[in-house]
């Protein structure tokens, strides 16, 4: 089979199913369990720390 | 030590450049080798006087690197007036031909100038507000300063340096006839290291950070950067004629060429002019709303759906050609299908103002980032409506697409770089306040007014041109000439030209209301009170 026909193949059957399997995975691991707690710590992010960069000490990692 | 290779390299690159000057083939490589060798030979002599100086320290900055985006917000107010001044320009030339002067035939006609007037909005403004905002943006979220010290700056001086090869390749005729992609070879290869440069500087910040989560702005950085990279080589692979001139022939040809140029074309609008500004919109509005954004999930969700769905879009704009029709087909179904990811992303925006609505009324920087949000709506509507085949036949080649294409640039991308701008230039500056927001308003309602008229008189145009094209008589004949189309544009085009007035006069606005901020407005009142032990 020529190049054309072998990378077709490949996208129609398997790359297919790794994007699209990746894709679900992805959006169900937006809702695991612990998740929204998480999340509204990481939005509330862009409030700390406008002036300065945290310092070893801190605990920034939270 | 580092001072004498820097000082190899740039005496190298000093002396090929003035070879190069030498044996040039045509003017635009003679005048770029000639910018390369005042540019190398420039920082050769100031390399050249710091080297060895007793009494500089190395001092160790702890702070977060500002000063680099301070001169990227200065760039982009700066290159944002030159484009939306070319651009206006350019609109006259259409609407009155015998504004491409006779004298300036070859080099301010409308296909040299517009080129550089849409490489001066997306790369030069659009560019210049990515990298000064994502660089803002990823040290505060990261918590840390920006990794690489001075590379930051090579960044930002390096991309300018494209972009004045760029503009002036394009005046003096050097370009590979790609949409958004004009550059000759080398210009090519120098914003590749630039990029690659970013690159580094953006994942080396986010690889220290000292927050747990990436913020999902950073998310969209991230991609924009990568995708740009890789759109960018894969787009330009080409072979130089010769190593002393600027023409170059490309590895692809035929329908290959075209739907890679739309692959390009169509994801730098995606991960350039989307995913890029939709990190700045996942920033700056939360910041000046002053609540989270709405939904953090739906912010995941948003970035996943629009990486997966963006990159198939390109073939819509090939339809009735030589590509095949199930490649047009497909870009045309993951058109449709990203209405929904860029809508999700729209609602999230307007939503993190749910409960604090009332300050649209006090507050015309969230007006603007608003109204950029609205406007990222309706051409994210509008744009999978125009990508279905049998409306294509109706839009394709017409004004309508201009249209399109700048109430996105206009109103989206524009808007919300206005409104980050007004946003940072306090900060940055350590101001209180901006020096007048009676101003902002004047540059709201222009901005609007002129995106406006301009979208408006591009709908009508281009339906109508559609529609005359169309036009059979009984007997199957064709109704009307090509001219017939371009004489009954003329009063829409004098609108869109106004339109453009409109925006322009506005960012003039903007640039003397941030120079007053830094001159006049009242310093930030400095905390004397002990910091709160966290």
């Amino acid at each position: 089979m020529d190049m054309y026909t072998i990378t077709r193949i490949f996208a129609d059957s398997w790359m297919l199913a790794f994007l699209f399997g990746f894709f679900v995975a992805a959006i169900l691991w937006v809702f695991r369990p612990g998740s929204s707690k998480e999340y509204r710590n990481t939005a509330e992010s862009i409030f700390r720390h406008e002036d300065r960069p945290a310092t070893d000490h801190e605990e920034a990692r939270t | 030590m580092i001072n004498y290779l820097k000082l190899a390299v740039l005496g190298v690159v000093t002396l090929f450049a003035a070879i190069a000057a030498n044996y040039a083939r045509d003017l635009a490589y003679m005048v770029h080798a000639i910018i390369i060798m005042i540019v190398a030979g420039g920082l050769f002599l100031w390399t050249l006087r710091n080297t060895d100086e007793p009494g500089k320290k190395l001092v160790v900055e702890t702070g977060y690197m500002d000063e680099v985006v301070r001169y990227g917000v200065i760039a982009t107010a700066f290159w944002g007036v030159v484009g939306f001044l070319a651009g206006t320009f350019i609109a006259f030339q259409l609407a009155f031909p015998a504004l491409n002067f006779d004298w300036a035939e070859g080099y301010a006609n409308f296909g040299r100038l517009r080129p550089l007037h849409t490489s001066a909005v997306i790369f030069a403004f659009g560019g210049n507000a990515l990298i000064a905002t994502s660089f803002y943006i990823v040290q505060r979220t990261s918590a840390t300063r920006l990794f690489g010290g001075n590379a930051a700056w090579f960044v930002f001086w390096g991309y300018n340096l494209f972009i004045i090869l760029a503009a002036t390749g394009y005046l003096l005729g050097a370009t590979q006839s790609k949409e958004y992609a004009e550059p000759e070879w080398y210009v090519d290869w120098w914003l590749t290291i630039v990029w690659v440069v970013y690159l580094i500087v953006f994942l080396g910040t986010i690889f220290k950070r000292k927050e747990k989560h990436i913020y999902v702005a950073n998310w969209f950085f991230l991609s924009f950067i990568v995708t740009v990279a890789m759109l960018h080589v894969v787009n330009n692979l080409s072979i130089p004629v010769s190593i002393w001139g600027s023409k170059s022939v490309q590895l692809f040809s035929g329908v290959q060429d075209a739907m890679t140029q739309w692959w390009y074309g169509h994801n730098a609008v995606g991960f350039f002019l989307t995913a890029g500004f939709l990190g700045m919109m996942y920033y700056f509005i939360p910041k000046q709303a002053e609540r989270p954004v709405y939904s953090y999930k739906l912010s995941i969700i948003h970035f996943w759906a629009l990486i997966f769905l963006y990159i198939w879009a390109g073939p819509h704009h090939l339809h009735y050609t030589a590509l095949p029709d199930w490649a047009s087909t497909l870009g045309m179904v993951f058109s449709i299908i990203l209405w929904m990811p860029s809508w999700g992303g729209m609602i999230n925006g307007l939503m993190t103002l749910s409960g604090a609505w009332d300050k649209l009324r006090t507050d015309p920087v969230i007006r603007m980032m608003v109204i950029s949000v609205g406007f990222y709506g309706m051409s994210t509507f509008e744009g999978p409506m125009m990508s279905i085949r049998a409306v294509n036949s109706l839009s394709h080649y017409t004004d309508w697409t201009i249209g399109h294409v700048h109430s996105g640039a206009l109103g989206w991308n524009g808007m919300i770089t206005f409104g980050a701008l007004y946003f940072l230039v306090p900060k940055l500056w350590n101001k209180e306040r901006l020096y007048s927001l009676t101003l902002v308003s004047w540059h709201f309602w222009l901005a609007t007014i002129g995106i406006i008229l301009y979208a408006a008189s591009m709908w009508v145009t281009g339906i109508m041109e559609g529609l005359m094209w169309r036009e059979v008589d009984a007997n199957g004949f064709l109704v009307n000439s090509f001219a017939d189309t371009v004489g009954a544009k003329f009063p829409m085009y004098v609108a869109r030209g106004l339109g453009g007035v409109m925006f322009l006069t506005g960012a003039i606005i903007m640039c003397y209301n941030l120079w007053m901020t830094v001159a006049k407005a009242p310093a930030k009142a400095e905390a004397t009170a002990a910091v709160p032990a966290e």
